[in-house]
């Protein structure tokens, strides 16, 4: 029979109980509005901006008339570009290190590396792009040199994905490849690519966003903030939405906080959509699964 | 696995099958430069690491040619653009390390109740959900949470709490936003850790009598402990390397201070303003941010070596 002292004590419990998941609930809720204000905020203060002419116009130092052509153009060149770099040697060194690298120390301090280089600030990686590709290699402050930095800046993020890909393969099927008298080579390009590419894309796309929103290394590698003129191919001057947004957001006229606002709107757009589809691939090829 | 994916690969675990030494074929031999080319694609990080400290240290040994180590690291002026030059970093240092610990001190205890209440008790459907949304947060590029700052944090949070008179520009809302940032990364991996507590310890403690609240606390959250440690200092590392939400938000002046309502400027912000302005190459002033920059890389570097032990030490844990 329960003494008072044990019903109180178990009333206490219950109580504390409750009141913990109250908390945890309070912090996972206040998380989300953060979120719902965030967007809200941006929303409402850049969407009277948004428009076709916003999207098609050159900036300007009138806030009304500035838009994001040339920058709109400048993320996708780079992105181009850094796609193009990023993806084949995020995916060889991931076959690589996955599938043929020894188990030595030459792949244990390249692991390592990896790593260590996916926790390196994103400015570090500027300075590394200014003295390499605008300095060294000659390449000055253009999309190439930009899109170089950025492949670098995330090819961690690649090389980690693609080999989580290739880990969901199953080793039978190599086996079995391998029984039929398939080189190595062969196996990983015929039997193992095709299965690990869906996990791997999930993987690339989220790299790829990362890329867009990035805007401290190509402040850095001298990405420039007023281009009144379309990109014209990978040696020419860029910049890019972030770069644009930010230049809007410093200056102190009242009007351009609206126009940051409203490239923030298209930035965010285009951030959410490759996410979106990002869990979208990771879902429909989860359930779709043949093994 | 976006936000692990993205923030913090852990140290990947040795491969589970490779070909290496199991062939002999004469295919393989023929094959060799496709094996070449795909080395040489994994070497590219190794090149990029020696990229990064070649270029680092060669422009700070120059910088140490001319100041002294000891003035670098104690003086507590940092004016090398003015005439009356002052080359001391913890100016810098201190707004780094002040503004990443505040923003540790909203994200800690509201990722780990975002990290219990989805690991513990949240429904599937529920967890389904939430996760990927908030980590929305994590892909959010930060010059969006500078601008965020500046427009509602500071003028409708901090101002309003702490009177008008705070500058718009100032520390604790770049500290809040950066805590919204890095929020998904302490919940997301603290709660991968949590997850992978195996269930027989949170069977054996209901067993015993202990309730939700009970075995959360006291046997979840101290047998994940050193997992969301690491997340932790994971999430501090971010928070030091962080610039955007600084650049546009912190105010960007040296400032020796421990009032967070103050403008402050970090080492990042730094880089950032001499590379908007027209510093020439080859001066003191250009080399001072790289001067900086080893500085914020070893900070990093030595935050990510840390937590990458304690994620392996917490691995073998449970093997």
């Amino acid at each position: 029979m329960a003494t008072s002292e044990q019903a109180r004590r178990r009333r206490w419990r219950r109580t504390e109980g409750s009141v913990f998941l109250a908390l945890c609930l309070a912090a996972t809720a206040a998380a989300l509005v953060a979120l719902v204000v965030l967007l809200i905020t941006v929303g409402a203060d850049g969407i009277g901006r948004v428009s076709w002419d916003f999207v098609n116009s050159y900036p300007s130092r009138f806030p009304e008339q500035a838009g994001i052509r040339a920058a709109l153009l400048g993320t996708i060149w780079m992105m181009a570009f850094t796609a193009l770099i990023a993806i084949p040697v995020g995916i060889g060194a991931a076959i690589y290190l996955e599938e043929f690298a020894p188990r030595g120390w030459l792949t244990k301090i390249i692991e390592t590396n990896i790593n260590n280089l996916a926790g390196v600030p994103s400015i570090i990686y500027g300075l590394l792009g200014l003295t390499i590709f605008v300095r060294v290699m000659d390449l000055g402050r253009s999309i190439i040199a930009g899109s170089l930095t950025m492949s670098l800046l995330i090819l961690p993020i690649i090389i980690v994905s693609a080999r989580e890909g290739l880990r969901s393969v199953p080793p039978s099927i190599r086996e079995a490849s391998l029984a039929l008298g398939a080189s190595p080579w062969q196996t990983v390009r015929f039997q193992v690519l095709a299965p690990a590419l869906p996990t791997m894309l999930t993987g690339i796309i989220l790299a790829l966003s990362r890329a867009m929103g990035e805007t401290a290394p190509l402040i850095v590698i001298g990405a420039l903030t007023f281009i009144p003129f379309d990109p014209s191919g990978p040696g020419s001057a860029f910049t890019v939405l972030p770069i644009q947004v930010y230049n809007w957001i410093s200056r102190p006229q009242a009007g351009f906080q609206e126009t940051a606002a409203a490239g923030i709107i298209v930035l965010l757009a285009a951030l959410l959509t490759m996410n979106a589809a990002a869990i979208a691939l990771r879902g429909y090829f989860e359930r779709n699964r043949r093994w | 696995m976006p936000v692990d994916a993205m923030e913090a690969p852990a140290p990947a675990p040795a491969p589970s099958w490779t070909f290496a030494h199991r062939s002999t074929s004469a295919r393989r031999v023929r094959e060799w430069p496709i094996y070449a080319l795909l080395f040489a694609c994994a070497a590219v990080s190794v090149i990029t690491t020696f990229g990064i400290v070649f270029t680092l240290f060669e422009e700070t040994v120059r910088f140490f040619e001319e100041i002294s180590i000891v003035e670098f690291l104690t003086g507590t002026e940092w004016t090398p653009l003015f005439t009356n030059k002052h080359f001391g970093v913890l100016p810098l240092l201190n707004a780094t390390l002040m503004i990443a610990l505040t923003a540790m001190l909203f994200a800690i205890p509201l990722g780990m109740g975002v990290a219990i209440y989805l690991s513990e008790y949240a429904p599937g459907r529920v967890r389904a959900v939430v996760k990927p949304v908030l980590e929305i947060l994590a892909g959010i590029p930060t010059v969006v949470y500078g601008y965020f700052a500046l427009t509602f944090i500071s003028p409708e949070i901090v101002r309003r709490l702490f009177g008008s008179d705070t500058p718009l520009f100032n520390a604790l809302s770049a500290a809040i936003a950066m805590a919204i940032m890095i929020l998904p990364l302490v919940s997301s991996l603290s709660e991968d850790a949590m997850r992978s507590v195996p269930n027989a310890l949170r069977e054996g403690a209901y067993g015993v009598g202990a309730n939700k609240f009970e075995v959360s606390t006291r046997i979840v959250v101290p047998a994940a402990l050193s997992g969301i440690v690491a997340a932790c200092i994971l999430a501090v590392s971010r928070a030091v390397g962080e610039t955007m939400i600084v650049v546009v938000a912190a105010g960007n002046q040296p400032n020796l201070s421990l009032n967070p309502l103050e403008g402050m400027q970090t080492m990042t912000a730094y880089i950032v303003q001499i590379s908007l302005g027209d510093t020439p190459r080859g001066t003191l002033e250009y080399s001072t941010i790289f001067a900086v920059a080893v500085m914020l890389f070893l900070t990093t570097l030595l935050l990510n070596i840390f937590a990458q032990w304690l994620i392996g030490r917490f691995r073998e844990g449970y093997e």
